[in-house]
């Protein structure tokens, strides 16, 4: 990916900046400029939940090139609190420990080194819940 | 040095990758097996994490204590010494992600261990001057030991950041005074374009990180009128477990008061990382009133030495981000190739 084409699309990448329709109300991720249900232009940028629950998840085996490093991944697909679904890998965690339902959160990570020398795309990536208990006097 | 109007910390929060290697996989595959070793495991960052990520997991939490309108943040300064990229400030992509506005101020620190706490006290002064409503100092780190060097038992992957404020009803803890201590002492260094640190062995100890911190910790108490006596916790760097006991011994600080905050043992020395997030495990366990002692050290060589008075607001905002202990307990063992793999250590 060119270096401007990744630095457009650093809100949705950065921090899941989906559009909503303000006709229709529907909202999407990637933004979209025309919204597809009712084909109005009057879109506008809104941040999409950063918590969602695994729908579905595939291991990918085979990575293109500039993702070999990190394989085996997880590909899941994720439906936020917002209703909205997203595609993302899903990670720290093995595969024996997912199953439809579970918890996650967007964190951000790397998704693609060009070399040594070239740029470092990052972007938002999903894993499972931090959990923790409370200690006495601590509230949760 | 005390700020002319009092600074506190509006929020802080910790992030410790999920992987672990034990030191005795380590001492394995070097044939070191059955040797004294430094801790019992170290944090490793996972293939996708570099030091900005973790910068950005631990701002995060930080926010989220803190509470505030990410665009009020006017410094981003983040203190390390594995910076993914040699031009391009890391504060940058944190503060994107975060939704920090871009009338900012945006710095990556060096001083080897210590980068974090610099940045500590640049927040600190531009807050208190009032050029910055709020400032945010991250230390983070993914150290890297050359593979069969001593330091790679102990080189580890954390960070902790902290959002500073003035004093008010929203600070959890406030800074009663700081103090640094810098000389040159070449100690430990890695030169421009090396992959690895050097170091000078035995040359670590008494000339370097005790003489910086014992007498940036005196310095200090000289100047806030303290003893030793007068600190319910303390937070020293922690490049292995026997330093900061050591340096706590010759402050007259008993070990209890350590405890909180001593997590070397279980994730490593995570360089810029490592008093800054010993000092956010501490938050996670201290009372309204509780006063504590943190000196970090950075070779090169100094010490940042600040004393902490904790405040009500501690006790509502601490439930609000996952504690330390939360991301110590969530961990996956892995051995010393996926490791090497994970950090780049294997030639292709
Ligand atoms: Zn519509």
């Amino acid at each position: 990916m060119s270096v401007p084409k990744f630095w457009r699309e650093i809100p949705h990448k950065y921090r899941l900046v989906g559009s909503r329709c303000r006709s229709c109300g529907a909202i999407y991720h990637p933004r979209r400029p025309i919204c597809p249900r009712c084909g109005s232009r009057d879109m506008e940028d809104v941040k999409l939940s950063h918590r969602g629950r695994l729908l579905a998840f595939t291991v990918i085996r085979r990575a293109p090139s500039d993702m070999a490093d990190l394989r085996p991944y997880v590909v899941g697909l994720i439906e936020l609190e917002d209703g909205v679904k997203v595609l993302s890998q899903v990670v720290d965690c093995d595969p024996a420990e997912l199953k439809p339902g579970l918890e996650l959160e967007a964190t951000l990570r790397r998704i693609r080194v060009h070399g040594p020398a070239g740029v470092i795309e990052y972007g938002y990536k999903f894993r499972p819940v931090i959990k923790w208990e409370a200690e006495a006097g601590e509230g949760q | 040095m005390k700020p002319i109007r009092p600074v506190g910390i509006v929020g802080y929060g910790g992030y410790v990758p999920a992987y672990r290697i034990k030191a005795s996989e380590i001492g394995r595959m070097w044939g070191n097996d059955g040797c004294a070793l430094p801790i019992i495991e170290k944090a490793v960052a996972g293939p996708d994490e570099d030091m900005t990520t973790i910068a950005y997991e631990a701002a995060r939490y930080a926010l989220q204590r803190a509470g505030i309108d990410p665009h009020e943040i006017g410094a981003v300064f983040i203190g390390s010494e594995s910076k993914p990229y040699a031009v391009k400030p890391s504060g940058t992509i944190v503060a994107e992600a975060l939704g920090i506005g871009s009338q900012l101020l945006a710095a990556d620190y060096e001083f080897a261990c210590k980068a974090g706490t610099e940045a500590f006290q640049t927040c600190i002064g531009l807050v208190s001057s009032g050029m910055a409503k709020y400032a945010m100092a991250i230390g983070a780190d993914t150290a890297q030991g050359k593979p069969a060097d001593e330091l790679e038992y102990t080189a580890a992957s954390g960070g902790a950041a902290f959002v500073f404020g003035l004093k008010s009803d929203e600070t959890v803890a406030y800074v009663e005074g700081s103090c640094s201590y810098t000389t040159d002492t070449a100690d430990f260094w890695r030169r421009a374009g090396q992959p690895y640190p050097a170091h000078f062995g035995r040359f670590t100890g008494k000339p370097a990180y005790f003489r910086h911190v014992i007498t940036a910790a005196r310095m200090l108490m000289e100047e806030l009128g303290l003893g030793p006596e007068d600190f319910d916790w303390a937070v020293f760097h922690q490049p292995n477990a026997k330093f900061p006991i050591k340096a706590a011994k010759m402050l007259g600080i008993p070990t209890e008061k350590l405890e909180p905050g001593l997590l070397v043992r279980y994730i490593g020395n995570t360089y810029s990382g490592s008093s800054p997030l010993g000092l956010a495990a501490t938050l996670d366990v201290a009372r309204p009133g509780d006063r504590i002692l943190m000196v970090s050290y950075g070779s090169g060589a100094g010490s940042d030495a600040f004393s902490f008075i904790v405040q009500d607001a501690i006790e509502e905002k601490r439930p609000l981000a996952p504690p330390i202990r939360a991301f110590i307990a969530r961990k996956k063992y892995v051995d010393y190739a996926s490791y090497a793999r994970f950090r780049g250590k294997l030639l292709r």
